[in-house]
């Protein structure tokens, strides 16, 4: 090998073909022209968006397309050699021995018809690496170097039998057992629950160190990569932005877009306290699926004129049936409902029109959240339709109205959702919500959908408007870096109960309870070694361990 | 619609299936002879004053086949349209109103579906009394189970979507729901499945008059047809594959179509809709 | 295991109580529904009297619970009633030609199935290519094409052009099975043809679908050869569905075996139903549409049972 750079991308192109039901096939570029290297044991991060051409850039030190993707153009070295030009038994051969793969949903990616100890250690026997017994003496020490519960036995498990925190450590021993020169780990964190994505990222830091195995690690999310990474590579629409040391990148970014992906999340909201009467309050509430299943166990909130209560919890925390609750959908078995000053009745069903109007409700999936056969002037005009029986020339312009409100241009209002980028989704499913004049919109993780700064746009819009329209907000996320951006109150939920509950400063002031102090640790912070820190001074595990 | 967007495969189809409506529909002006007619000698070739040849009592083939096809197509019309209201309006009331109703409902189309159709049509045609009434509803009956259950799926899919609960949390009522937020998003699957029913029907019904038990003689049918000439197929007399092939060949039509009309369905996520 | 057993359980009892209620069915679908059996079988030439001599001869003057569970009860020992017209017993009849059907069906299986899953496999390896284009192709044609269409077209050729086969099967109990191979044959392959582009298009569905899932690439980035990615991880995972896809046209062929039989003369069960459909015998086919409802359920019922036994969720739950 000529040197220690013995990754090397050179003006590396992209392109796939689009196959759209209907239409005439079309020839698109991901990635326009990359270069970059790497040394031996460095850990390099790919950031960027979605459609940013991370992970094909990723694939692509593998010599794979993904579908219909083919490289189009540009070399790839890898241990002196370009790796593109390699015929099929050889790309067999380099493949699973110098380069191994992390994929990000790892659920998907064992075979659920084999135990996991004959998945890990396959590659490694392809190969004629190890004899079976070393192999899976192997598998067994990168198990516990990954912190898996009973790293001895673990392995003779099938993948369904076992949590997705810990297949998602088990594919990262499979990726390490061959000893590869490189692994490339592809979201590895992003579909966990927040609270076990930094465990597992914590271990896959401890077992790259341990090993000394250089990696290219991809995420949307820099303060996770900051932490694991050597260098950072900034990516957007296929085209490098900024490559350079970790530090730098954090601490002194050069191009704009990254200062951007930086300072995300840097909104600053003055808390407002509490007034004497609450908008809508909730009292030992007590709601479940079925005859048995108890979800919401005597859970109580108030929400506030014109403030945001946020609902912070993983999955499975009860936030979402809290919502529900609310809705009406999901009528309580116990508790009430006040909404200023009267019960409000408990099914939606019964519930007077003036009541529905009064609460209306944003989805975490604005594609799913519009009728695709309707236009956006049809979905944000049939509430002001409906609710106020306003039509023809007076609705459109009202319509025209709201496009002003959430920044979009009027002419929108002809155009079919699909034609919309997902910010500007996001955007149309708040001004339908906003058109009923509503004093409370229930905000159901309607950030987390979208790519950071999109979502900085989107609690942006909402603050704004919740400054100029009074309306209160129940914004329930998993994202406590959203709720410290946005909240006045907060209420922590864990398995069905209320964790801690108070104003913002109170919630987020020490000392924690167990659970709080978790959540709170579990946040990626924009800062060089925050990992390490954080993990010598947790109190509980994660419900993934 | 953009009419050169129709690939050439569905526009063989269209004008194909469209001949067929159409001498179906004018039989009496087209047919050169009338259906009972007995023209010529039994099983004459083709020549150019029967195109097609003579049947097995030298009735004029062509003729007979027009006329058949009059028959064949309103029935199995009529059977898909019974087939269709049945089917896709219970199919949309048990995804959108659900629990018991949804459940009995269901249970109950499985039940019939557990039954192979051919078979169970025979089991009632034994003891109905043979005419074309009888045979449209046994037909159209038989064969709502299988729209039921593709327009419930369907119906099911758009129900759990977000803005169908958004619409639900406004406060629309059920007939919004069903015919503004679902059927839409429903309506290019229904009218594709529509198609394929109607094929389905033509092939039922043929079967059935092949097998005697469908159109009684001296009606034209093409099922019918086949039975009639099927006799002289061993002499080497290929009368009987004419009916036969015409029901083929009309199937393929209206199938190409049917998997363009599927083909444009876009899903509901990335659907650019009926503009 | 114990899981799996009691799933198992629960689809065999659901397949009873199927059969039970079809049962039902049948007997309230030749019993109940408008106009008399007895007025159906004399038709034209019934007179009050011939019409009370023939209600009384068929036990209609009992009550319908009564004559159900009496017709029960004979299925239960093997007793399906006699004929009316041939006054012949109706279990006998059915005893020689249901294995005259289930032979053909066998027949046709055993060519059809080997080259549908080949066709299939062929159509997923060389995806949107020509090979997959022309077998599509193929099969929209002959998912449109009438059994009797095939059929004649097969006796033109082969039994009267060629004269490689017999135009008309017929078989009878002396027969070597080389013989009785040949009688079949022409039938066989008309339903061969017609089931044939629909398994091949349920197979390659099948298998595309495991194809396509996210371990079948983290087996090609382990570096597998194609052959192992196939071997070890494609089929396992594809036997599943395909089992499903070739009992579910089993059961198809089962019912398709009606008309063909009819096309050719040849003497199954399909031929006997036919023949007193039209005779309007109500306890034959009252009879032949329980042991058809039968084999169809129970082939589907084999379908969902062979699936739980290959998942390996239920083979080893948590």
């Amino acid at each position: 090998m000529a040197d220690d750079k013995f990754l090397d991308f050179r003006n590396l192109k992209i392109g796939a073909t689009l196959r759209e039901p209907g239409q005439p096939p079309q020839d698109i570029t991901i990635v326009h022209g990359v270069s970059a290297t790497l040394d031996k044991g460095k850990v390099l991060g790919l950031i960027g968006e979605s459609g940013a051409g991370k992970s094909t850039i990723g694939l692509a030190s593998l010599a794979y397309g993904r579908g219909g993707v083919e490289i189009t153009g540009g070399e790839v070295f890898l241990n002196g050699r370009d790796i593109l030009k390699l015929d099929r038994p050889r790309l067999n051969g380099f493949r699973g021995q110098e380069v191994c793969y992390v994929s990000q949903s790892a659920a998907a990616g064992f075979n659920p018809a084999h135990r996991l100890i004959d998945q890990v250690i396959e590659a490694t026997l392809e190969h004629g690496l190890m004899s079976k017994s070393e192999a899976e003496e192997r598998a067994r020490y990168l198990f516990q170097a990954l912190s898996l519960p009973d790293p001895d036995t673990i392995g003779e498990r099938y993948p369904h039998q076992v949590s997705g925190g810990q297949l998602q450590r088990a594919m990262t021993a499979m990726a390490l057992c061959p000893k590869p020169d490189l692994i490339v780990f592809d979201e590895p964190t992003t579909a966990l629950d927040v609270t076990t994505q930094i465990d597992v990222l914590a271990a896959i830091k401890h077992a790259i160190s341990v090993t000394g195995v250089a990696a290219i690690y991809i995420t949307h999310d820099l303060a996770v990569v900051a932490q694991v990474a050597d260098e950072i590579m900034v990516l957007r629409n296929g085209e490098m932005v900024e490559h350079g040391p970790t530090k730098q990148i954090i601490e002194a970014p050069q191009e704009e877009y990254t200062r951007a992906l930086v300072s995300v999340r840097s909104i600053v909201h003055p808390e407002k306290q509490p007034t004497d009467t609450p908008l809508i309050s909730m009292e030992n509430i007590v709601a479940g699926y079925g005859n048995d299943i108890t979800v919401l166990n005597d859970v109580s909130v108030d929400l506030y004129a014109g403030q945001t209560l946020a609902v912070v919890g993983e999955s499975g925390s009860g936030k979402s049936t809290l919502a529900r609750v609310l809705t009406g959908l999901l009528p309580p078995r116990s508790g009430q409902i006040t909404f200023e000053g009267r019960p409000l009745t408990p099914a939606q069903a019964d519930r007077p029109l003036d009541d529905l109007r009064d609460i209306q409700m944003i989805y975490q999936m604005a594609d799913t959240a519009m009728n695709p056969r309707q236009t956006i002037g049809t979905i944000i005009g049939r509430p002001i339709e409906f609710y106020f029986g306003i039509k023809g020339r007076k609705l459109k312009d009202r319509v025209a109205e709201m496009l002003e409100k959430i920044e979009l241009p009027a002419d929108m209002a002809s155009r079919y959702p699909a034609e919309l980028s997902g910010g500007q989704k996001q955007r149309v499913c708040i001004a339908r919500a906003l058109a009923a004049d509503p004093k409370v919109i229930i905000c159901d993780e309607v950030t987390s959908a979208l790519d950071p700064l999109v979502a900085d746009g989107i609690l942006k819009l909402l603050l704004d408007l919740q400054e100029r329209e009074n309306v209160a907000y129940m914004f329930i996320t998993h994202d406590l870096a959203t709720v410290k951006a946005i909240a006045d109150s907060i209420a922590v939920m864990y398995l069905g109960k209320l964790a801690r509950y108070g104003t913002k400063e109170k919630v987020l002031s020490p000392p924690f309870d167990d659970y709080t102090d978790l959540l709170l640790s579990s946040v990626p912070e924009m800062q060089l070694g925050w990992l390490e820190g954080v993990m010598e001074s947790r109190k509980m595990e994660s419900a993934g361990n | 619609m953009d009419l050169k967007t129709i690939p050439v495969s569905a526009w063989i189809g269209i004008v194909s299936a469209g001949l067929f409506a159409f001498a179906a529909i004018f039989a009496p002006l087209i047919a050169p002879y009338e259906m009972s007619e007995i023209v010529g000698d039994v099983w004459e070739p083709m020549s150019s004053e029967h195109w097609l040849g003579t049947d097995n009592l030298g009735r004029d083939l062509l003729s007979r086949m027009i006329f058949g096809a009059r028959t064949t197509l309103a029935i199995a019309a009529l059977a898909t349209i019974v087939s269709f209201t049945l089917g896709a309006f219970f199919g949309m009331a048990a995804a959108v109103i659900g629990g018991w109703s949804d459940q009995f409902l269901s249970r109950g189309v499985d039940l019939l579906m557990s039954i192979p159709t051919l078979i169970f049509a025979l089991v009632v045609l034994s003891v109905m009394p043979a005419n074309i009434l009888t045979l449209i509803l046994v037909m159209g009956i038989l064969d709502s189970t299988r729209v039921f259950r593709l327009s419930r799926a369907v119906a099911v899919d758009v129900n759990v979507m977000d803005f169908v609960e958004a619409a639900k949390l406004r406060g629309e009522g059920r007939i919004w729901i069903i015919t503004r937020e679902i059927l839409p998003n429903a309506l290019s699957t229904l009218v594709a499945e529509l198609g394929l029913r109607f094929i389905f029907m033509v092939l039922f019904l043929s079967a059935l008059s092949f097998l005697g038990l469908g159109i009684q003689p001296p009606e034209a049918d093409w099922g019918g047809m086949v039975k009639e000439n099927k006799d002289g197929i061993i002499f080497g007399i290929p009368a009987a594959l004419i009916p036969a092939g015409a029901i083929a060949l009309l199937a393929i039509s209206v199938n190409l179509v049917a998997d363009w009309i599927l083909n444009r369905t876009t899903d509901l996520k990335g659907g650019r809709g009926g503009n | 295991m114990s899981l799996v057993l009691k799933l198992i359980a629960q689809r065999v009892s659901l397949g009873i109580l199927l059969l039970f209620a079809v049962s039902i069915l049948i007997f309230v679908g030749t019993q109940i529904l408008p106009g008399d059996v007895a007025e159906s079988i004399l038709g034209q030439s019934a007179t009050p009297e011939n019409l009370a001599n023939l209600r009384e001869e068929l036990g209609l003057n009992e009550p319908a619970l009564s004559r159900y569970f009496s017709w029960l009860g004979g299925i239960f020992v093997g007793d399906l009633g006699t004929a009316l017209t041939s006054g012949t017993n109706i279990s006998e009849a059915i005893g020689a030609r249901l294995g005259n059907t289930l032979f053909l069906a066998m027949v046709a299986a055993f060519i059809s199935v080997p080259i549908a899953i080949l066709l299939g496999l062929l159509a997923v390896r060389y995806k949107d290519r020509w090979p997959d284009k022309l077998i599509s192709a193929t099969t929209l044609a002959s998912i449109s094409l009438p059994e009797f269409f095939i059929g004649y077209l097969l006796i033109l050729f082969f039994g009267v052009k060629l004269g490689w086969f017999p135009t008309v099967a017929t078989v009878f109990p002396e027969m070597t099975l080389g013989a009785r191979l040949n009688a079949v044959m022409l039938p066989a392959l008309t339903l061969t043809l017609v089931v044939l582009a629909h398994m091949m298009r349920m197979t390659r569905a099948a298998i595309l679908n495991v194809m396509q899932s996210a371990y079948i690439e983290t087996a090609e980035l382990k570096g597998l050869s194609s052959f192992k990615i196939i071997w070890k991880h494609a089929l396992p995972n594809a036997i599943s569905p395909v089992v499903n896809v070739v009992m579910l046209n089993l059961a198809y062929l089962i019912v398709g075996v009606v008309v063909v039989e009819v096309i050719f003369v040849y003497p199954g069960m399909g031929q006997y139903l036919v023949d007193h459909v039209s005779k309007r015998d109500v306890p034959v086919v009252q009879a032949c549409g329980l042991v058809f409802a039968a084999i169809y359920i129970g082939l589907n019922m084999l379908a969902d049972i062979l699936s739980i036994l290959s998942n390996p969720r239920l083979r080893h739950p948590k």
